[in-house]
């Protein structure tokens, strides 16, 4: 039987990736010392199960490598170890080389197989007991037939077997044989199935009626099996029972009758459809030949004439199984023919019989995979990328809600069958509620997308752990909020910044021990990452208690690159504004893990990019927080109407920090080209969307409209519109399909009444406002004063 | 009537593994990815047999196969090991819980069924 393994492989890489991750984690919560034993058992139980599946499939890199880390695991298991940093860092590693071995099977690439053999020698130096070769059944076979099972191999026989006729089998049970499942009904069925079987009970042993246990095995056989089989075929059969029977297996000589029953003779039983039996048993073994071990059962001759008649459960069971008492000795010498053949060409024969035996290895039932094939089916497999997974309450809530859409759906079709206007508040009715049914949809339909921040956060433990040591020093990591949920594409473009971070509060935050305790601080520091929502946002706090940001240090190297003047007394947000800035470290000594200046400004112009933002406080020698504010879901925005002359625009709700009515007497000119409107002691530069889109505007008076002052990349600038209109929430459909990215605009979206409103993107107004002006807009109050 | 199996393993693979050849050879299969769903199972209807995996959390395999001896109606059902031990010290440990026999892992689906077959008594 040929299976098509393909699911169950994909299902196994899956299985076995989310395995190691389980096991990494496993490891790094492993403290040093004595051995906490649920951890190390679960640790194991990943190595153990690879080992198990990847057998199926025949992986022989994994399989050789999972046993020997399974091995040093078990006798971790044994409490014959104990828990060193060297013996964690190497267990990672293996981790590391699992995955990596699976990654090359998955996708069908090359192992690198010296790095295995490295790991593994590795981990067989720490062994205590040396290490056997994993069994591997059919390890000669090919990994072309990866996605095919091999239909079973008989073993060889030896030479010196090929003389053997058959077995004589001397089997007698412990009464106590049936307590364990074991049924020798089922044994004598599977002999049957490899020859010819004469079956010889002996029924002296059953006690009188009264006496009789149902339980209890009374009866033994001695058993002749006819046929070419290597000893082992026979062995296996009865390799359950061993030990709860005496066993002895013989051989039978050729030529010679039987070695129990001189007076029947046994080449009689060889049933006519010998070979077509056979051919059954080894093309197929996906149905049993019950019928046919039956017969041959039945037909067995019988030495013991006596019937025995006990009405008690399980002995009836075996007295059926044993052959008909009164089969007539002649019967037996009916087909003399057939028999004197068999016995005195028995050259003749041997052909027929390894052409039988070997027809299942030369005729699997589905060829093997062509190699570029198999291949091929591997990529199409790795699908990781595009899929996710969706929690079932989830999927329930959809099927829920739509439930309800579809009675509203029926309600209002009701309501519209004959309308009069009595039925008005029915429609009314209807339409609130079919608002509410679309609200709740769209927002489960959301939550599909939503992933919880875990799977971002969980690389994380493996990192701190890697690069304490790296760089000697002792970390704590917390996670907190981890089953906060938000895009999945914010998600993915969240964990390179949060990498970045990490990093950089491990490297530049955290200081050496040493250095921890000189400023009375514990030796181990404390790396926290936080998630929780707030306001319709996401947030992500990474706080440390290191050495915080030196802002006279930031000062000096500011004043060193000219980003400041040496008699700039710039705010503490300014300074740490300058962190942000392309090409900006105070790192002395450059590191690969950070400090070549690139990293902040790409940090924060992802998250900016994902609507978010990013700020940090820091106090010194206490630590250092950042937070970052991320919106929930890329695709919907709470959106603010705004109207210029006919056309309607939308702005964030985030982004709008207030709408102000302009008093004329506000408005400064700057240097005649920029007007700039004096908010408080702020200064904020006047943008007349009017003018930068062209459009007819209701008025160019600016008292007659109205100013909203919004938001982005960290500076602020005013809009002057006609009229704020209301705020919605506003599905974003992406304009790049189809047009090319228009600075200032961030996509549009499809109003209420079926008109397009284009979204307005804050930070590109903002540039494009540079580009028209040559005035750089001021970051804040202090710098204004210097500008006018 | 079809021979009603109970499989238990928690990898997940491993049961469909599993599920998959026993079902194409028409038995009826239950599936628990614990020990401890296992006996609980158990303990709602007879299976015919029960095929265990040893590495399991809650409930390991031996003692899942202690744990059903002492049902009265387990006491003489066929119940298989899953191990990757060849050890034959191991296989007394298996045969001194109670397991009726033991499937080494890996194996291939003939294998499985010629074990299942070798100590279920109902046909599929």
């Amino acid at each position: 039987m040929a299976v098509d393994m393909t699911e169950v492989r994909q299902l196994f890489f899956e299985e076995s990736f989310e395995n190691l991750d389980n096991m990494e984690s496993n490891l790094l919560d492993l403290s040093i010392g004595p051995i906490d034993k649920e951890l190390v058992n679960s640790i194991f139980r990943v190595a153990h199960s690879i080992k198990g599946g990847a057998g199926i499939f025949k992986f022989e890199h994994i399989i050789n490598f999972a046993h020997v880390t399974e091995t040093l695991l078990d006798e971790m298991r044994k409490a014959e170890h104990l828990v060193t940093q060297p013996l964690i860092d190497l267990l990672l590693r293996s981790v590391d080389i699992m995955r990596m071995i699976l990654t090359s099977l998955q996708e069908g690439t090359k192992v690198d197989e010296q790095e295995v053999l490295d790991c593994e020698n590795q981990l067989k130096s720490f062994l205590k007991t040396p290490i056997e070769v994993p069994f591997l059944e059919g390890h000669k076979s090919t990994s072309s037939t990866n996605n095919t099972i091999i239909p079973p191999t008989i073993p060889p026989i030896d030479p010196a077997e090929m003389l053997i006729e058959g077995w004589h089998i001397n089997f007698k049970p412990y009464p106590t044989l049936l307590a364990t499942g074991n049924d020798p009904i089922n044994l004598f069925r599977e002999l049957a199935n490899l020859g010819t079987l004469e079956i010889f009970p002996n029924s002296q042993q059953i006690p009188s009626f009264l006496a009789l246990e149902p339980q209890t095995c009374y009866l033994s056989w001695e058993l002749n099996l006819h046929g070419q089989l290597p000893k082992t075929v026979v062995e296996e059969i009865f390799e359950w029972v061993e030990g709860d029977c005496d066993l002895e297996i013989t051989p039978l000589k050729k030529n010679l009758p039987s070695q129990i029953a001189p007076n029947l003779h046994p080449i009689s039983l060889v049933p006519s459809g010998k070979s077509s039996q056979r051919e059954e048993l080894s093309a197929s073994s996906q149905k049993l030949n019950a019928e046919a071990s039956s017969t041959s059962l039945r037909s067995a001759p019988i030495q013991l004439g006596q019937p025995v008649e006990i009405k008690t459960e399980k002995v009836e069971t075996e007295t059926q199984s044993a052959p008909p008492f009164t089969l007539p000795l002649s019967s037996s010498m009916e087909n003399p023919t057939l028999s004197i053949e068999a016995i005195n060409s028995p050259i003749p024969s041997l052909p027929l019989h390894l052409e039988t035996l070997s027809l299942p290895l030369e005729d699997p039932v589905k060829p093997p995979l062509d190699s570029s094939l198999d291949t091929h089916t591997h990529r199409n497999n790795s699908s990781e990328a595009t899929s996710i997974r969706v929690g079932i309450d989830k999927i329930d809530d959809l099927i829920n809600i739509v439930g309800e859409l579809v009675i509203t759906q029926s309600m209002l079709d009701q309501v519209g069958e004959d309308f009069d206007n009595s039925k008005l508040i029915q429609l009314r009715d209807g339409l609130s509620q079919l608002e509410r049914n679309t609200r709740e949809l769209q927002e489960s339909v959301m939550r599909v997308r939503m992933l919880p921040i875990s799977y971002s956060f969980n690389r994380f433990p493996r990192l701190v752990h890697d690069l304490s040591v790296q760089l000697g020093k002792k970390v704590e990591l917390k996670l907190s909020g981890i089953h906060t949920e938000l895009d999945k594409t914010v998600l993915e473009k969240m964990s390179d910044p949060l990498v970045h971070l990490v990093r950089n509060a491990l490297d530049h935050g955290i200081e050496i021990p040493l250095q921890r305790q000189l400023v009375g601080k514990s030796e181990t520091g404390l790396l926290h990452l936080h998630a929780f929502h707030q306001g319709g946002n996401i947030m992500i706090q990474i706080s440390d208690d290191g050495a915080g940001i030196d802002l006279e240090k930031i000062r000096q190297k500011a004043i060193q690159q000219k980003l400041i003047a040496p008699e700039d007394r710039p705010s503490e947000e300014q300074l740490y504004e300058l962190i942000f800035q392309p090409g900006f470290s105070t790192a002395t000594q450059v590191s690969d893990l950070s400090g070549r200046g690139v990293g902040m400004d790409v940090v924060r112009r992802n998250i900016r990019s994902l609507g978010g933002a990013i700020e940090v406080q820091s106090t010194l020698n206490k630590g250092t927080v950042f937070k970052i504010r991320l919106p929930l879901t890329l695709a919907i925005l709470d959106g603010q109407l705004v109207r210029v002359g006919q056309e309607i625009y939308i702005l964030s709700l985030l982004s709008i920090i207030e709408s102000l009515r302009i008093k004329p007497q506000l408005v400064n000119l700057l240097a005649g080209k920029a007007e700039v409107y004096k908010l408080r002691d702020d200064y904020i530069p006047i943008l007349r969307l009017y003018d930068l889109f062209q459009v007819t505007p209701g008025t160019t008076q600016l008292d007659q409209g109205l100013l909203v002052i919004v938001e982005g990349d960290g500076q602020k600038i005013g809009l002057f519109v006609d009229e704020l209109l209301s705020q919605q929430q506003i599905v974003i459909k992406s304009l790049e399909t189809n047009f090319k990215k228009i600075q200032g605009i961030s996509g549009a979206t499809i109003l209420g009444d079926g008109s397009v409103a284009l979204i307005l993107d804050v930070a590109g107004l903002i540039q494009l406002f540079h580009g028209r002006t040559q005035i750089t807009v001021p970051r804040s109050a202090s710098f204004t004063r210097n500008l006018i | 009537m079809a021979c009603n199996i109970l499989i238990s393993d928690d990898s997940i693979s491993m049961r469909k593994m599993l599920a998959f050849t026993l079902t194409e050879a028409r038995y009826q299969v239950t599936q628990a990815d614990n020990g401890l769903t296992a006996l609980e199972l158990a303990k709602t209807q007879t299976f015919d047999l029960i095929i265990t995996d040893v590495n399991m959390p809650k409930l390991d395999g031996l003692s899942l196969v202690r744990e059903l001896r002492t049902l009265s109606q387990y006491k003489y059902q066929p119940i298989l090991l899953l191990t990757t031990e060849t050890d034959p010290e191991k296989k007394q440990e298996a045969k001194r819980a109670g397991a009726t026999g033991w499937i080494i892992k890996p194996f291939n689906p003939d294998k499985l069924l010629a074990a299942v077959r070798k100590v279920l008594n109902c046909s599929p």
